[in-house]
């Protein structure tokens, strides 16, 4: 029994990978993308919205397989590993911009105009005043966001990364026993999720203690 | 890069496809309608005094979001024979999306109930209502206003997550898709075709559920409605501390 929680809990590297990194990625992305919602071309904000949408609204299943299968007859093959990191990617920076906007228009319209009236230039403004606002109206999210990307990581297995669902699968094949597999990998999503949690419950605690106001 | 043909192609496995569409909307019609009212009981027993129950029903809530939709589809699908149930792939792919609907709806409508004041209830009690009455007719409606709009985006996320019961062959979109794919090899075409086919109902979805959301969630008061609610007020104020 030892083995076989050993070799399902091996999984957890691709499942860590796939999550942190897609995390990483959506995080960084979802800024320029961010720019883009906030333009004031409304052509811009229009290409925003429907690649939000469409990004959004497919299953990533589906993504994953127009990755793998669909992109692999076009001629350009990507691996497992670089389809779903790919895919996963993108979907966590639609969901990040969306976030993102949210947060801003969290923030007071005054707090922009008392900048300006300060004669603090754009740079400053963003760095020192909406910043830290918007880190910290997001941050809850972004953790939720990070629990859901680690959600859907599982379905990475799909195409062939060895994540937790994977190694269960292949356990499972050989005896039969897939409650307990299952089981196992279900319960390490849990215990995941939990340090994601508290570490975004105190992340938020410490920015909202330096920057504190009403 | 190749061949480009698929970009316009694909239509033509949109009638191949249709069918799995009925099994995905039916799909996600049962799991929705079974686990909402699932997870309205999950909502009271978690807000339950009963140590036990709030407890029973805390875990059932946290596995229903905690655990990814393809486990519990494995877990009921492959897991389940092993305590000698053997379900069909379709009843395992309900009950494993009834079950994670339940978890997630069961927060939704926690929020809502939570969200009508706690006066509501005791004025029903005063009126010596029957807890069953004072569900029905007050506290439900009330707090309805709140739940609808994230119920129906959750409606819309359990409708994209029919698409992973393909894994235990449920015959629903991307097993259709899967099957001409592998026969016709034309799968960019095919996987556009079933892409297209989720949009034509998350985008009308995602449309409905911001609709809901500005005019059924918390309705603020105008702020000439509040500026005119002080101005009453004030002078009793003042005039009770004079």
């Amino acid at each position: 029994m030892g083995e076989i929680i050993a070799y399902i809990a091996m999984g957890t590297g691709w499942t860590a990978v796939m999550t942190f990194g897609s995390a990483a990625i959506g995080i960084v992305l979802g800024l320029p993308m961010l720019a883009l919602a906030q333009s004031r071309f409304s052509v811009l904000r229009g290409i925003y919205h429907a690649i939000v949408h469409v990004v959004r609204g497919v299953p990533t299943i589906v993504w994953l397989f127009i990755a793998f299968f669909g992109v692999g007859q076009l001629g350009l093959t990507l691996s497992p590993v670089a389809a779903s990191l790919l895919v996963l990617s993108i979907i966590a920076a639609a969901y990040m911009a969306e976030i993102y906007r949210g947060g801003i228009q969290a923030v007071p319209a005054g707090q922009w105009e008392a900048a300006n009236a300060l004669n603090l230039d754009r740079f400053s403004t963003l760095r020192f005043i909406i910043g830290p606002q918007l880190f910290r109206a997001v941050s809850p999210s972004v953790a939720t966001q990070i629990i859901g990307l680690l959600k859907d990581s599982a379905l990475v297995s799909t195409i062939g990364v060895a994540d937790l669902v994977f190694r269960a699968g292949i356990m499972t094949q050989y005896n039969a026993h897939g409650l307990y597999m299952f089981g196992i990998a279900g319960l390490i999503y849990l215990a995941l999720s939990l340090p994601i949690a508290a570490f975004s419950r105190s992340i938020h605690a410490h920015i909202t203690r330096r920057y504190a106001l009403a | 890069m190749s061949d480009f043909s698929w970009l316009y192609d694909w239509p033509q496995f949109i009638p191949d496809l249709l069918p799995g569409l009925g099994v995905a909307i039916m799909l996600t019609l049962f799991s929705c309608l079974g686990g909402y009212i699932l997870g309205f009981f999950l909502a009271l027993g978690v807000e339950s005094h009963l140590k036990i129950l709030h407890y029973a029903a805390l875990v059932i809530v946290e596995l229903g979001r905690g655990v990814p939709i393809l486990v519990l589809l494995f877990l009921v699908y492959q897991g389940l024979p092993q305590l000698g149930m053997m379900l069909d792939p379709n009843p395992a792919a309900l009950a494993a999306l009834m079950f994670s609907a339940a978890g997630y709806s069961s927060e939704m409508i926690r929020a809502g109930l939570n969200s009508v004041a706690a006066g509501q209830a005791e004025a029903a009690n005063s009126l010596s209502m029957s807890p069953a009455d004072t569900y029905r007719f007050i506290i439900i409606p009330q707090a309805a206003r709140i739940s609808i709009p994230p119920l129906v985006n959750l409606t819309i996320i359990i409708f994209q997550a029919t698409s992973l019961a393909t894994v235990i062959t449920v015959p629903e979109i991307m097993q259709h898709a899967g099957v001409i794919g592998a026969a016709t090899f034309e799968y960019m075409s095919v996987y556009t075709a079933a892409a297209v086919l989720y949009l034509c109902i998350t985008i009308p979805g995602a449309v409905l559920s911001g609709y809901l959301e500005k005019t059924m969630g918390q309705k603020k008061r105008s702020k000439r409605k509040a500026v005119k609610a002080l101005l009453s007020k004030s002078p009793t104020q003042s005039a009770t501390v004079a």
